[in-house]
């Protein structure tokens, strides 16, 4: 849902026009000075009519103190829209950067992402507020003071009517220069934003391999870009602005030239000559201030510019126009020989399983055999090129969405933890109906809450960004305890363990026995998979093996290679005790 | 260690502002040379400025009033000349200006960012990353305008106040006198204004900080979100966030947005006094009318830059706490520090003690408490015991990411804490939990292990760790673009890739931070038997809880409660029937 920039102007209209309006007024009271100033010259010094003198005087304070007024509302209604604007056209794109799919993030570095919400959206803002705001005002200035002119002298006036169009061209002129370059610098800025963010985010590396000067050496080319990027655009800015300012100190000159020779002619009064002078004065800083604003302009056209190009990205996952919404997810899942392809390379090939209601599979298999994937497309993060994955015996791509992925609770392999309470992170998703304790309850089954309760502030202590400040098992059962919380009738477990001891884990398989869902669990430990109902093992995308323990155990191939890997010294201590056959010992245990 | 939560604002150092200020500009005196030179180019715009006036009056008072067209025309003719020349100035002036200012943002935002290199652990794991950004980005670019006004508006202003004020004195002190009267008005007005808005941008920026950490947050997370289907919630959240953003952004220019109306009435009220001084009691007749319009038209030249001055005040008062925020992290020092009679370390062979090492990482409960050991060179130590036990604290140690409160800890007998961070890393090969993939190619992702390493090293490293094969089942094999953290690869693919980094510069020292975690046990053979060659004579590290990986070490510590309780081999251990014999049985439980 692209909105233009235009249409959130138009939201405002009103106070926008209120805000013209107060413009018009300010502009006219201060346009109002140098009629006054003639009457002081023409009746009061040269007509000798000194009563007139105070209500003048009085005249001139009270322009001034309504100019005080209106200046100050129109300002404050430019600032009020403008942050409105910006405010809500941040919240679109947000929420629209939110809706789209994981393969535009594969593709997007976070901090160019981050420039946009952030740093193009304040240039909008400016232009919206003030730049806007001045623009206006230069428009309604010149054309009242042009009025006053041909009002004065319509013989003079001409020289400004002539000088005003040519302005407004260069200033266009130079607008379409700049364009370009602002747009490079905005480039540069996301650039700039993501090195750094690159180089925070991964400051354990940096700092593991001392690699510090290289950081900043890369910084710095990127630095030294952006600053050639901003000497480029002040180049041009510096060819065109000058001539901004020689017109208008070109202007009454001029004006006092042909002017005084029409005095010397008299055809106009010298007091007419002082006025038109004064509002010439009136109309060179306008002029003058154009060349900045175009400037300024430019920019935010650049920044709009890159803005638009996220929202012609589109969500790649949609649902169907009348999505089906189940009234109760019993959490059979079913693969129908399906296969999925990013960029023309196959990832998962003719997979097919079924898995009842609160049965669990376990999928084990080499790294980078398409594991991972599978869960992908279970919650649809991508869509699988062939076959039909269903839930609860609908295509999941009948389904909506949003029921879909709040059924399914995921603990994933990389732990992402927010920078929040470790009870939000474990209410996430589902905060207003997760209770205290639930919460514990959770902490319980994934063995956290030991080390949670010895926390100063326990369940409210604050975790650092991706749960810094905790031992990587640590985060792995509070990921455990976010994904248990949810009392989801599909649970899976991607490869969840892997940073617990042998003990701990062993607690938590106990307990998750105990839960009630239809399970899902990729692991490279025997123990996890072991108890499941059905065993596959991947190998570059394909099922290689299926069946239970026992059955896969018998087939001598990679599961029993892994059992032998991580269990034959035991199995040789058991030998010792007269066994003689590992197969036998896997039927005695 | 308080941890600042994305909402939170930051806790900032107070800093006076003319201190900020006086460090902010600086960074100008650099330019010594070129200040100079604008200095004397503006003297020069300021003075064509001036005499501009001067001719209008000339030509009103003197030429049109003595109907002398030609003398009109003549000195039209030399003011359109002195302002040809005033163009070719001020071009010169914003180019010099304009490289001024670009240099010292650079400088600025190089500096900050050489800086937050130095800083330890403690700086980034208590504050979010956006909020850093923040800093690098935003912040530095808010002082753009202030730097390139500076000069330029400063200056000029001043000294065209300072002219026009001679003048008008010159002309006629009591008229002069009259059209300033109105000036403590606005110094008045100026300074309430001012005294209470900086606190307001001040929180203005923390709360813009907020945003951006939140951003930041929320895409890295991106996935966990849609997951979860939280979208509503962080939507929500982002909501409050962007209100309280607006409404301090309202807070502020309510009180600033007052600023041009102060001077729009002093101006009115300084007319009025003139006018009034001119006529009633000075009584300027008709003869003088020049004067008179030249002295309304010094005015509105003493208000002009005195508006642009406030404008430049305004505009100093709203990002002075953006110089202020970039300067709070320049002045944070770093934990760790090279000592001043560093030395560097000379190629070591990897033998390690631990000298009776205390540690904690918040001085309340300690985490390491009186360790000690020693490790020859060439020895392969496992560390196991149960997670939060201090593994992971020992192996940090030794490479000094934090430094001990009691003991020593030696390398080759060089006590780490003497020689260069720098000399100390370079030598060991340290692969962490997170294990962070840069975005660029795979080559140059296993090159960050050592910078000068050739091709044939780099597939080297990739066979030992056995991530060629899947490296070169890519389109692009080793020059396949990797996106940020590697997205695009399978967790245990990015996990050989740090290996392969870790092991491309053949360190003396190899520290395993549970290397092979999500890697699956048959890769993990594979994994071990390409290193082993590799690993002879170097001195490693492991820490690992699949017991399998650890078997074959020389040395098992089993660590509990910041404390070694058992050492020796593994059939040793075993034999002993303590700790470890518990641990090795734990994972047959589930059988």
């Amino acid at each position: 849902m692209k909105k233009k920039i235009s249409w959130y102007i138009f939201k405002y209209w009103y106070t926008y026009l209120f805000a013209i309006l107060c413009i018009i007024i300010a502009v006219t009271l201060d346009l109002l000075s140098p009629q006054v100033t003639k009457r002081i010259i023409d009746n009061v010094i040269v007509g000798g009519d000194l009563d007139l003198l105070p209500r003048l005087l009085l005249l001139v304070f009270m322009i001034g103190l309504g100019r005080f007024i209106f200046q100050y509302v129109k300002e404050l209604l430019f600032d009020i829209n403008s942050s409105k604007i910006a405010a809500g056209m941040r919240k679109d794109l947000f929420q629209h950067i939110q809706s789209l799919s994981l393969s535009f993030f594969d593709k997007n570095n976070t901090g160019e992402l981050m420039s946009r919400v952030k740093d193009d959206i304040d240039q909008i803002w400016k232009a919206v507020g003030f730049v806007s705001m001045l623009i206006i005002e230069v428009a309604i200035h010149t054309t009242i003071v042009l009025y006053c002119m041909y009002n004065l002298s319509p013989k003079l006036a001409i020289i400004p009517t002539i000088m005003l169009p040519v302005m407004a061209g260069l200033a266009v002129f130079m607008e379409r220069k700049l364009g370009k370059i602002f747009e490079e610098i905005s480039e540069e800025n996301a650039q700039l934003n993501t090195v750094a963010q690159e180089n925070l985010s991964g400051v354990r590396t940096v700092k593991a391999f001392a690699r510090e000067k290289f950081e900043i050496q890369k910084f710095l080319s990127r630095n030294k870009r952006y600053y050639e990027l901003n000497m480029k655009q002040s180049k041009v800015f510096i060819k065109y602005y000058p001539y901004f300012q020689f017109v208008t100190k070109l202007l009454p000159m001029i004006i006092i030239i042909i002017g005084g020779y029409q005095v010397i002619q008299g055809e106009i009064s010298l007091g007419t000559l002082g006025a038109f002078t004064e509002y010439s004065m009136n109309i060179v800083w306008p002029m003058e201030m154009l060349g900045w604003l175009s400037n300024e302009f430019a920019s935010a056209i650049a920044s709009n510019k890159r803005i638009k190009k996220i929202y012609e990205e589109k969500p790649l996952i949609t649902e169907i126009d009348n999505p089906i919404l189940l009234d109760e997810v019993k959490g059979a899942i079913k693969f129908n020989h399906v296969s999925f392809s990013i960029d023309n390379k196959l990832i998962l090939n003719d997979i097919s399983f079924n898995l009842p209601p609160g049965k669990t599979i376990g999928i084990m298999g080499a790294t980078g055999t398409g594991k991972s994937s599978i869960i992908n497309l279970l919650q649809r993060f991508y869509d699988a090129t062939e076959g039909e994955i269903e839930l609860d015996g609908i295509n999941i791509k009948n389904l909506s969405l949003k029921q879909l992925r709040k059924n399914i609770s995921l603990v994933m392999q990389d732990v992402f933890l927010f920078s929040d309470t470790i009870s939000e992170n474990v209410k996430m998703g589902d905060r207003y109906h997760i209770k205290k304790h639930e919460i514990i309850e959770a902490a319980t089954y994934s063995q956290s809450r030991d080390f949670i309760e010895k926390m100063e502030d326990q369940y409210e202590t604050i975790v650092g960004e991706r749960g810094v400040g905790l031992s990587g098992g640590q985060k792995q059962r509070i990921s455990i305890a976010r994904a248990l919380a949810k009392k989801a009738p599909i649970l899976v477990l991607d490869d969840s363990t892997s940073a617990l001891d042998m003990e701990t884990e062993h607690l938590i398989q106990k307990a998750l026995s105990q839960i009630e869902a239809t399970k899902i669990i990729i692991a490279h430990r025997i123990s996890a998979v072991k108890n499941a109902d059905e065993i596959i093992i991947l190998d570059e995308g394909r099922i290689a093996e299926r069946g239970t323990h026992e059955t896969l155990l018998g087939e001598k191939g990679y599961y029993y290679d892994t059992y032998i890997a991580q269990y034959g010294e035991y199995l040789d201590e058991l030998k010792k005790d007269a066994v003689s056959d590992p197969e036998e010992v896997a039927e005695c245990l | 260690m308080s941890v600042n939560a994305i909402r939170d604002d930051e806790h900032m150092q107070s800093v006076s502002k003319k201190a900020t200020l006086t460090r902010l500009f600086r960074y100008l005196l650099a330019y010594k040379g070129p200040i100079v030179s604008v200095i004397i180019i503006m003297l020069l715009t300021v003075a064509i400025s001036i005499i501009n006036p001067l001719i209008l009056e000339r030509a009103v008072d003197v030429h049109i009033a003595n109907n002398d067209f030609e003398r009109l025309l003549k000195l039209g003719m030399f003011a359109v000349s002195i302002n040809i020349i005033f163009v070719i100035l001020v071009k010169l002036r914003m180019y010099l200006m304009a490289k001024i200012s670009n240099h010292v943002l650079l400088t600025i935002r190089q500096e900050l960012y050489s800086h937050i290199q130095k800083l330890s652990f403690n700086f980034f794991d208590s504050r979010p990353t956006g909020k850093i950004l923040a800093r690098i980005i935003g912040d530095v670019n808010s002082l753009k305008d202030v730097l390139s006004n500076s000069v330029t508006t400063l200056i000029p202003d001043f000294v065209t106040i300072l002219a026009v004020v001679t003048i008008m004195i010159a002309k006629n002190w009591r008229l002069a006198m009259a059209s300033l009267i109105s000036l403590p008005i606005m110094a008045l007005g100026m300074w309430y204004i001012e005294t209470r808005s900086h606190r307001r941008w001040q929180i203005h920026r923390k709360k813009s900080s907020n945003l951006n950490a939140f951003i930041h947050e929320d895409l890295s997370g991106m996935r966990i979100i849609q997951s979860f289907t939280a979208e509503d919630e962080t939507e929500e959240d982002f909501d409050q966030l962007l209100k309280e953003h607006r409404d301090s952004f309202m807070h502020a220019v309510i009180l600033n947005d007052a600023f041009g109306s102060v001077i729009d009435i002093s101006w009115g009220i300084g007319i009025i006094c003139m006018y009034y001084t001119a006529i009633k009691i000075l009584r300027i007749g008709s003869d003088n009318v020049g004067t008179l319009i030249a002295f309304a038209t010094y005015i509105s030249m003493f208000w002009r830059p005195i508006m642009n001055l406030s404008n430049f005040y305004n505009q100093l008062i709203t990002n002075i706490s953006g110089a202020e925020r970039i300067f709070d992290i320049m002045d944070t020092k770093p934990d760790i520090t090279d000592s001043e009679t560093v030395i560097e370390l000379p190629e070591i062979k990897g033998e390690v003690v631990f000298d009776h090492v205390s540690f904690s990482y918040d001085e309340d409960t300690k985490v390491l408490n009186d360790v000690s050991f020693r490790i020859n060179a060439g020895e392969t130590i496992a560390l196991v015991g149960p997670t939060g036990a201090g593994k992971t604290t020992i192996v940090n140690l030794i490479s000094r990411f934090y430094d001990i409160q009691e003991g020593t800890i030696t390398i080759d007998g060089y006590d780490v804490k003497d020689v260069s961070i720098e000399s100390l890393r370079k030598q060991m090969g340290i692969m962490t939990q997170d294990n962070f993939l840069f975005s660029g190619t795979i080559k140059d992702n296993i090159r960050y292990g050592k910078l000068d390493a050739t091709d044939e090293e780099i597939i080297a490293a990739a066979k030992a760790v056995n991530a060629h094969d899947f490296i070169m089942k890519m389109e692009k094999g080793y020059d396949t673009e990797l996106k940020e953290r590697g997205a695009g690869l399978s967790i245990g693919q990015r996990q050989l890739l740090a290996f392969a980094r870790t092991m491309v510069s053949m360190p003396k020292i190899l520290i395993l931070d549970e290397a092979t975690s999500s890697i699956d046990t048959h890769t993990e053979l594979l994994v071990q038997q390409g290193i082993e060659a590799l690993l002879k004579g170097r001195t490693s590290f492991v820490i690992a809880h699949r017991l399998s990986t650890i078997r074959k070490a020389d040395r098992i510590f089993v660590i509990d409660d910041g404390k070694i309780k058992e050492e020796g081999s593994s059939d040793e251990l075993l034999a002993k029937k303590g700790l470890y014999y518990n641990l090795y049985m734990a994972q047959f439980k589930n059988l």
